[in-house]
């Protein structure tokens, strides 16, 4: 997918300025967090469970040459193909060869990020075959030609007005004055338009939440059953996935599965979660005659190692995102590639480069809500950090940011200097704001009190406050 | 292919700063997969007994909208599944797993049901197909494909009904998983294992849950409480291979 993270501040701008996005975000800005929370409070070993997840997914990443080679042992044994790839068109030329060799015209397709990563659903059209989106919401963005704004709901800054425009404009055979009003009426039709093209499908491609060394199985876990229709309809199966996937057991992909749906939707399980082990079986009656996976790295095995090895424990269950005010405020198509939010602020510039990604670690206001949430302890914050430290080092962030930044350090680096600059200014400061404690606008800050108002200082630095604390003996 | 794939193993080993790991560490690995020893798993389930567990596995079933009808005997499932149809007014018309468990159901007896066994096909509205474990601690059924399980019946029709005998209700995941290892042959996992919790479900428009998204609208568990007279050993044991 082509990446317009370069725009980030006029694409913010104008996800502030859009009626229905702001509309359609206020939904989930509630919703999910409301969700998510209720479910932690009926799990007293919530907590403990982070932890374990953390732990397994740290162990399969210091080991994961030898679960990659087991895994794919397993798959071989079991009457499956593995495809590496280490590139997006490497990927995508894998998934074509397969569907060539069948003769395919038709691909259905469950809800894979990673197929959005290295942009399949182009590459397929271009090279004449059909590609069909399944989950409901990818199935809308794709009748309008939009990328996902969202890992786990894709059309989550639509309005079911705007999904029944599309319908009324794409779904031609129906009643022109069909009633379409409501959700339920919207996914009767989408389930009525899809159901033959679930048949018809040559190939199916569905992504993979977990893939497990032990028994070389892949994991999805899905809501609607799209993706179970997808790979046991068709002849073909394809998993597009990628190499950090990857847990040892059964056992390990348990826990994760505990954590994930209540970290994603706040359900206790999801409808379906679903573990494919090769293709059909003798003596089976229905299932997939081949089963292949695409085996993804893409800039992957560069982050092993670096400060920024342990975002490869992300099992993309969206909780940073449903909590970040940043996302809530500008929606995910800000973000300008393929994952949003604070896990995609990490992810994005790790895979694609923090030449073409510098806004989104500095599209932060380090709350620090995401790090609580994340169920395998991801440090976002603090890796968002260590991009803004690359983003100075190599000189890419705007010239007045990097020169007041250079005047700040020189004096933070003189406490006594600094101490003096500090007490003088919280003065001149707090004689200015007046009595009102605040500003409405300030010198060189127009950008920001432009929408809101500035907190005067009270008219002592903490440090002399502190010092006169610790003089009286109140601090002992 | 194999080039690339080498070339990314020789990438990850050379980002973890190291080569190939030795033996010593290759055995261990080896044996952790092999021991597949199990993480925290949450006390909700696993502490109860088993009419507890049943109760549990009902009460987190039905808070997905699953279905519940309890009879107290194999003999009694064939009326059951004709009522339930009735009342949502559905044909009394189903597709069956030709699984021998539920072949030993006396289905005759309600001989308005017409039965017909295999796969799923398009137009068929209902299915029934029976378990191999159902989960407590999330109200969740274990089915497993087969060649008297196919994966289908799960998925296309409508209405999916599902036979549970009450010594199938295990507490966890990890339960219903060692039930699929026990036993010799054959080496391989069942081509697909389906955990299910509540008919299919979308939020996708608005956050607005509606059920039936693209698999079943309905599903509805038959849960027999005394069912060991269905019990088909030969749908039971499969063991994973451990180590290579």
């Amino acid at each position: 997918m082509l990446a317009t993270s370069r725009n980030f501040e006029t694409a913010a701008r104008a996800g502030l300025a859009n009626d229905n996005l702001q509309r359609a975000l206020g939904l989930a800005r509630t919703g999910f967090p409301l969700r998510r929370r209720l479910a932690v409070e009926r799990l007293p070993e919530f907590e403990a469970l982070r932890d374990a997840g953390r732990s397994i997914k740290d162990h399969t990443l210091q080991h994961l040459d030898f679960y990659l080679e087991f895994y794919e042992g397993q798959v071989i044994a079991s009457g499956g193909k593995v495809h590496w790839a280490r590139t997006s068109q490497e990927a995508c030329a894998a998934v074509l060869q397969i569907c060539r060799s069948a003769g395919a015209k038709i691909v259905t397709k469950g809800k894979s990020m990673v197929a959005e990563e290295v942009g399949l659903n182009e590459f397929l059209e271009v090279n004449g075959i059909t590609p069909v989106e399944t989950d409901l919401g990818e199935y809308i963005i794709q009748l309008r030609r939009e990328p996902p704004s969202h890992i786990i709901a894709p059309a989550i800054h639509l309005v079911k007005e705007q999904v029944a425009e599309t319908f009324r404009a794409e779904h031609r055979s129906f009643d022109p004055d069909r009633p379409l009003f409501e959700p339920r009426q919207m996914c009767d039709e989408a389930r009525a338009v899809l159901r033959p093209r679930f048949l018809a499908a040559d190939v199916g491609i569905t992504g993979a939440n977990f893939l497990v060394a032990e028994t070389g199985s892949s994991i999805i876990v899905t809501n609607e059953g799209n993706g179970d229709l997808t790979q046991t309809l068709p002849r073909i199966h394809i998993v597009m996935t990628s190499i950090e996937k990857l847990v040892p057991t059964f056992e390990d992909a348990a826990t994760l599965l505990r954590l994930l749906a209540r970290s994603a939707t706040g359900q206790e399980f999801s409808s379906y979660t679903t573990i494919s082990t090769g293709p059909r079986q003798p003596g089976d009656l229905d299932g997939p005659e081949q089963y292949h996976v695409v085996l993804l790295d893409n800039g992957r095995s560069a982050m092993i190692g670096t400060e920024f090895q342990e975002m490869l424990r992300c099992i993309r269950c969206s909780a940073c995102m449903n909590h970040c005010p940043v996302y809530a405020a500008v929606g995910g198509h800000a973000y300008g590639w393929v994952y949003p939010g604070p896990m995609g602020a990490v992810l994005t510039p790790s895979l694609i480069g923090i030449e073409e990604t510098g806004h989104l670690p500095n599209a932060s206001t380090f709350c620090g809500r995401c790090e609580s949430v994340c169920p395998v302890k991801i440090p976002l914050p603090k890796m968002m950090r260590h991009w803004r430290e690359r983003e100075y080092a190599k000189k890419l962030s705007p010239p007045v940011y990097r020169s007041g930044l250079s005047v700040w350090a020189w004096v933070a680096r003189r406490p006594a200097l600094y101490h003096s600059f500090a007490e003088i200014a919280s003065r001149v400061l707090g004689w200015a704001g007046g009595g009102r404690g605040r500003f409405r606008a300030l010198p060189l800050a127009a950008g920001w009190t432009r929408v809101r108002d500035m907190a005067a200082p009270e008219g002592r630095s903490f440090h002399s406050l502190w010092e006169q604390r610790m003089k009286s003996g109140a601090g002992r | 292919m194999s080039e690339t794939r080498e070339r990314i193993l020789a990438d990850i080993r050379n980002s973890l700063g190291r080569g190939r790991l030795d033996a010593t560490v290759d055995t261990e690995l080896r044996a952790r997969i092999a021991r597949h020893r199990r993480n925290l798993v949450p006390g909700r389930a696993t502490a109860l007994d088993g009419q507890g567990r049943v109760e549990l596995f009902i009460t987190m079933a039905e808070e997905v909208q699953a279905t519940v009808t309890r009879v107290s005997s194999p003999t009694a499932v064939p009326e059951a599944v004709a009522r339930y149809l009735a009342a949502e007014n559905l044909p009394a018309e189903l597709v069956m797993a030709p699984d021998p468990g539920l072949e030993k159901i006396p289905w005759s007896t309600w001989p308005l049901l017409r039965i017909r066994r295999g796969r799923a096909e398009p137009e068929d509205r209902v299915s029934v197909t029976p378990c191999h474990a159902a989960i407590a601690e999330t109200g969740t059924l274990m089915l497993v494909s087969g060649a008297q399980a196919p994966t289908t019946l799960n998925f296309l029709p409508e209405t999916h009904i599902v036979l549970v005998r009450a010594d199938q209700v295990v507490a966890t995941y990890e339960d219903g998983w060692d039930r699929l290892r026990i036993g010799k042959a054959p080496e391989v996992l069942p081509r697909a294992v389906n955990f299910i919790t509540g008919p299919s479900r979308t939020a996708d428009i608005e956050q607005h849950i509606e059920l039936g998204a693209h698999g079943p609208r309905r599903l509805h568990i038959v849960l027999v409480e005394n069912g060991q007279a269905t019990r088909s050993e030969e749908n039971e044991q499969y063991s994973a291979p451990a180590g290579r």
